[in-house]
């Protein structure tokens, strides 16, 4: 007797609110390759779970966001935002397509000049720097943001040991009419705090304001925020030239444009509600147009971060084991957890599947294998019965998630990057204990015999 | 026990009489069900699967104590 194709066994009580299970899924979600490598192979080479990012995919969506800015206005730069994904591949594909680097501390900043970016080619933002660093990135020529008064005395004092003035910036919120408004960092414009600033600079005598920069809020799905915020920061450009005579050579909107990926508590699909790029850029560089009062156009700075790298990265996770709950649901137990996926708290992924399986569908939850009630990622999800070592490809991953992973209770996994020739390439290795625990140090009266 | 009493139909439609309930189930399910019914041991039903299906013993004897588990739950087992 030939041997049959084995489907696990299978259940539903038909229910008005699973009108969708118990019956074959009519289209299953299926992802067999990334970057044209199958992903089967990847983890049987290099083991589960895996982050895989698609190199070709990186730049495709950098040439398009560019091309979609610098069509409109030619004097674009963008700066790749380190806190988004600052593994050293990744860096390097943006800035090999040109981005410099938009860092938010000292360790960023570290981590961009030891990849070769000189400091002018730097950004440096964030609410604390450290007189140290402040001292290097402007002995280097960084663009230096400044977020508070204390740190204009700071640079100031950086200004006086190195025997020269420091051109800087200045950072700058606003209501743009979005909700939550950001008002935590740089120097208010409706209220005069901006204009305080720009003057205390002046008074000073030390720095001289050659930019303004602004971010105005994260994943932001209307286009129109960024359009308020470029005429406001294009208004207060020509009230600084004109009032206090600095010259400003340009204008950083910041970043925030949102990924296509799905939002908790938004019922339309991104491909609905995120606006596109060309959206974007009309917001911002029609501002520009309509209110830049002289004949010298700023060079417009961007720090797009999760546009340009979410939906080229995927976690790739196999089945471990499975059980029926007390509620009737199966839980699939699967070797990623959330500790790895921070993004987990605001979206739903997308969950697929590498290879089509037969029989009917069965309501489900996704608990990754940390011992923590909270490792849940995805609560309800309709899946054909898996086995033990089936994969599922999550996705948009690559934004946020590689820096804000956590080495909690396992270690984190290894990172591969398929590049545009098709080649593999591993880009971080897998945790081991010495990582962990080269830091540490155990008192000498507290080592057991 | 309930399972004996539900009607399965060839296309893994099954009724409750007992409830009004009704299911949905696979093959495999369909088989477990009968050879429940008939009072087959859980290993015993295991071995079958793994000779007629590509699974192993181990794994079928797994899915056997989770779909009964299942039948409980909806209250088709004691």
């Amino acid at each position: 007797m030939a041997i049959k194709t084995y489907e696990k066994p299978t259940i539903i009580k038909v229910e008005s609110s699973h009108s969708k299970a118990g019956v074959p899924m009519p289209k299953q979600k299926i992802r067999k390759k990334i970057g044209g490598v199958a992903i089967d192979e990847m983890v049987e080479r290099f083991g589960s779970p895996l982050f895989i990012f698609d190199e070709k995919a990186i730049r495709e969506k950098y040439r398009s966001a560019y091309e979609a800015f610098s069509s409109r206005y030619p004097n674009v730069q963008f700066g790749w935002s380190y806190k988004t994904n600052y593994l050293k591949a990744v860096c390097a594909v943006f800035h090999q397509e040109g981005a410099i680097a938009e860092v938010v501390s000292e360790f960023e900043y570290e981590k961009a000049r030891e990849l070769g970016i000189e400091g002018k080619d730097i950004i440096y933002n964030g609410p604390y720097k450290p007189y140290d660093s402040l001292v290097t990135a402007a002995k280097e020529g960084a663009k230096i943001h400044i977020d508070t008064f204390d740190e204009i005395n700071d640079l100031e004092k950086v200004a006086d040991e190195l025997g020269s003035e420091i051109p800087v910036a200045i950072r700058l919120n606003m209501d743009t009419g979005i909700y939550p408004q950001w008002s935590r960092f740089g120097f208010n414009i409706e209220s005069g705090q901006a204009m305080d600033a720009v003057k205390r600079i002046k008074a000073g005598g030390k720095l001289r304001l050659t930019g303004l920069h602004a971010h105005i809020g994260t994943f932001m799905l209307d286009a129109n925020a960024y359009k308020v915020e470029t005429t406001k920061m294009v208004r207060l450009m020509n009230e600084v030239e004109e009032k206090v005579g600095f010259t400003i050579e340009y204008i950083d909107v910041g970043g925030g444009f949102a990924s296509k990926n799905h939002l908790r508590g938004i019922y339309q699909p991104p491909e609905v509600v995120v606006p596109t790029i060309d959206d974007y850029a009309e917001a911002i560089t029609s501002a520009l147009y309509e209110n830049i009062r002289g004949n010298s156009y700023p060079k417009l700075y961007l720090e797009t971060g999760r546009h340009l790298i979410d939906e080229a990265g995927y976690l790739v996770t196999s089945v471990v084991a499975s059980k029926t709950l007390p509620d009737s649901r199966r839980s699939y137990i699967v070797d990623a957890g959330v500790n790895l996926l921070y993004t987990y708290f605001w979206y739903k992924f997308n969950i697929e599947l590498t290879r089509e399986i037969s029989g009917i569908s069965e309501p489900a939850m996704i608990n990754g294998p940390l011992c923590m009630n909270i490792d849940v990622i995805d609560e309800s999800i309709l899946l054909p019965r898996l086995r033990r070592g089936d994969k599922l490809v999550i996705s948009p991953v690559g934004a946020y998630n590689i820096t804000q992973w956590m080495q909690f209770i396992r270690y984190r996994p290894r990172v591969l990057m398929v590049t545009e020739d098709g080649n593999v390439e591993l880009i971080r290795e897998r945790e081991e204990l010495s990582d962990i625990e080269n830091r540490e140090i155990l008192p000498e009266k507290l080592k057991l015999k | 026990m309930r399972i004996e009493n539900l009607a399965v139909n060839k296309n893994g439609f099954a009724f409750d009489p007992t409830s009004g309930e009704t299911f949905t189930l696979n093959e495999t399910a369909k088989e477990i069900i009968e050879d429940l019914a008939r009072g087959v041991e859980e290993k015993e039903i295991a071995k079958k699967l793994s000779e007629e299906y590509d699974v192993t013993q181990e794994e079928a004897l797994n899915d056997v104590l989770d779909f009964k588990e299942k039948l409980k739950l909806y209250g088709l087992l004691p």
